[in-house]
């Protein structure tokens, strides 16, 4: 029995290896905070008032800010997404610099 | 019936201004040429935070939105407020899909959602269908935008009936048309620095004003409660009841999902500069949820000032639409009025131009360029784009005209329904492509059929129709094929369009399984992981407007 070698598959070339399919990020989980809005028992009350308006009103307006929380946290968080390690960084001046961006 | 003077001078003003604006705008911001639908329909791809901001807002916080969910408040009290939960959590909601989906695009040139679902799995067939959808789901969604002018327009004096008391509002679209037809984007884009701007200020006032004015909260909440009393209907008050609570919860979650599968909201998307862009705007969209939070309590506000919804009299009925006009004519000074309704009609001019846009693009990318000429070049799909933008319009035009606006509403919270059926491919498609693509297609045609059947088992007995009356299905009717009845005797109730995309999921995902069993050839994918990355600055995006498409 003669001996067969194995076919050999070349690895593959560093700079072409696959980008994972999503980028795991923990700070996204924020965004999953809001949805507490959708659990109406928490809020379907008269009591307390505020300025007169019942609990179920001025609670969904004071939530608007959850969302708003759970959104910016995340951009400012994950901006660093911006460094590139696995391939040529080639990002422009306008990135780079945030605040000068227009 | 007396044309108010000083409102409608006010409104023409701005009227006037806007449309000059509209026509000045296809120089803004201009690119090489005009002919390509990266500059028609995508206003250039360029458009940074604050365009973005004023484009999508006043894209998807439309004239409608503005009267229609005051006028429900006013009818049924809480079920109203489904407005806060579904635009709080559609932000977070859509924040990382939306990026994927504007980097995918970037990359390869897609203009459309239908471009992405074709390049993402080679099958033009279940893109036409997702374009299609768009393109149905969006024609009420403009037709609806005319009933928000035409309230605005009957409240100041131009009520009657026949053609006649149409002619403002055609006057209004044609101008509109032609102005979208030369500047494509750029004009609603330019247009809604001056919506937004009217919108916020005339809001603010009122809300600081009125309570002030009735009395305090207090006792318009008191007003509102006293008024569901004394109705005989159920559904109505000031808190959820035992039955709708579902509903509540649902219609935002369904509402929520379905608003950036809408292609004028993507539209808004596909048109910013950057991922930042986009980010930035997630957060700052949210502005606009507390102004229609206060706006819908404004409902509240026309139950405590006794206000009494005009008669159409077009149509010889009550037309609930008018209570937001009404109370602004009756409260506030003729000026401030006029104010009001100008913001409220140019409210209607953007997105209605953005809607006709985005159903234009989707026409010429993924039916004309697909199926009728495949080789057409860029002028070609640019001419056949703004020539598709004025039929939609006139088609919705036609249809305010010809038919009860009532329809329009019915054909809207149909057009939600369905639009949500187009989820599986876009939204999920985005993350993963184990879905099949036949598989998919198995699953629009079930969730699209049960989600139509359940449509038209909901009656409207306020109304006195037995079909199409609303989107609260009751939970024990809920029957698989009519043999099994999960939840019989259930009267809880429950957004059909949500029920529909679990029907769709379920046969999708099933169907998929039996595909890939039999090996099933699942199309090519032509795009790349780490395209749904791809940020502006990157070498692999593609040139904006290039001189010939593939």
């Amino acid at each position: 029995m003669t001996a067969v070698s194995p076919p050999r598959i070349p690895p593959r070339p560093p700079e072409r290896r696959r980008p994972p399919r999503i980028r795991w990020n923990s700070w996204n989980l924020l965004l999953l905070v809001p949805l507490l809005c959708l659990l109406t028992p928490l809020y379907n009350r008269i009591e307390p008032q505020l300025f007169g308006m019942p609990f179920f009103y001025w609670s969904q307006l004071v939530a608007i800010l959850l969302g708003v929380a759970a959104t910016a946290l995340v951009y400012i968080m994950t901006k660093d997404d911006y460094v590139v390690t696995d391939r040529p960084d080639r990002l422009n001046v306008d990135i780079l610099d945030e605040g000068a961006h227009r | 019936m007396t044309l108010k003077l000083t409102e409608f001078i006010v409104f023409s003003v701005f009227f006037g201004a806007v449309t000059i604006m509209g026509f000045v705008a296809s120089r803004w911001k201009s690119g090489a040429t005009m002919d390509h639908l990266d500059e028609w329909g995508l206003g250039g791809r360029r458009f940074g935070s604050w365009v973005t901001w004023f484009l999508i807002g006043g894209d998807i916080y439309t004239a409608y939105t503005f009267i229609a969910v005051p006028a429900l408040m006013f009818s049924a009290g809480a079920m109203g407020f489904f407005a806060m939960p579904y635009t709080i959590i559609i932000y977070p909601l859509v924040f990382l899909p939306l990026l994927r989906l504007w980097s995918v695009s970037r990359v390869h040139g897609y203009v459309t959602p239908a471009d992405f679902v074709r390049g993402r799995y080679g099958s033009p067939t279940l893109a036409l269908l997702v374009a299609l959808t768009g393109i149905v789901a969006t024609m009420p969604y403009i037709a609806l935008q005319l009933v928000g002018l035409e309230a605005v327009l009957r409240t100041m004096g131009f009520n009657q009936a026949g053609l006649l008391g149409h002619a403002p509002l055609f006057l209004a679209f044609v101008i509109l048309a032609i102005y979208t037809y030369q500047s494509g984007l750029r004009a609603p884009a330019l247009i809604a620095f001056v919506k937004d701007t009217l919108i916020y200020l005339v809001i603010f006032v009122a809300v600081l004003y009125l309570p002030i004015k009735l009395g305090g909260w207090d006792s318009i909440f008191g007003a509102a409660d006293a008024k569901f009393q004394q109705t005989d209907s159920r559904t109505d008050g000031l808190l959820l009841n035992v039955n709708s609570q579902l509903q509540y919860a649902t219609l935002a979650l369904g509402s929520a999902l379905a608003l950036f599968l809408y292609p004028h909201a993507l539209t808004g998307v596909l048109a910013a500069r950057s991922r930042a862009t986009i980010k930035r705007n997630m957060s700052a969209l949210p502005l606009y949820s507390l102004l229609l939070g206060l706006l819908a309590l404004l409902g509240f506000c026309a139950i405590a000032a006794g206000v009494r919804p005009l008669q159409n009299a077009a149509t010889g009925r009550t037309d609930s639409s008018t209570i937001i006009p009404v109370l602004f004519d009756q409260q506030f000074p003729d000026w401030f009025a006029g104010l009001a309704f100008a913001a409220i009609g140019i409210g209607a001019l953007v997105p209605a131009a953005i809607m006709s846009i985005a159903a234009a693009n989707l026409w010429t990318r993924n039916v004309y360029k697909e199926y009728l000429r495949r080789e057409a070049t860029p002028e070609q799909e640019a001419k056949q784009a703004k020539i598709a933008s004025l039929v939609v319009k006139f088609g919705a035009l036609v249809f305010i005209v010809g038919i009860d606006p009532v329809y329009a509403i019915d054909l809207q919270l149909i057009g939600g329904v369905m639009i949500l059926q187009t989820l599986p491919a876009v939204a999920i498609s985005l993350y993963t492509r184990w879905f099949h693509r036949q598989a998919l297609i198995v699953g629009w045609f079930a969730g699209m059929g049960y989600g139509l059947w359940m449509l038209y088992q909901i009656p409207n007995p306020a109304a006195e129709r037995e079909h199409f009356g609303g989107s609260a299905f009751p939970l024990g009717d809920v029957s698989l094929l009519g043999v099994w009845e999960p939840f019989a005797g259930s009267t809880v109730t429950i957004y059909a369009g949500f029920v529909a995309l679990l029907v769709n999921l379920v046969v999708a995902g099933l169907t998929t399984m039996l595909l890939r069993a039999v090996r099933v050839f699942n199309g090519v994918d032509a795009t790349d992981r780490a395209d749904y990355f791809a940020d502006d600055g990157d070498a692999k995006l593609r040139e904006i407007a290039p001189a010939y498409a593939d």
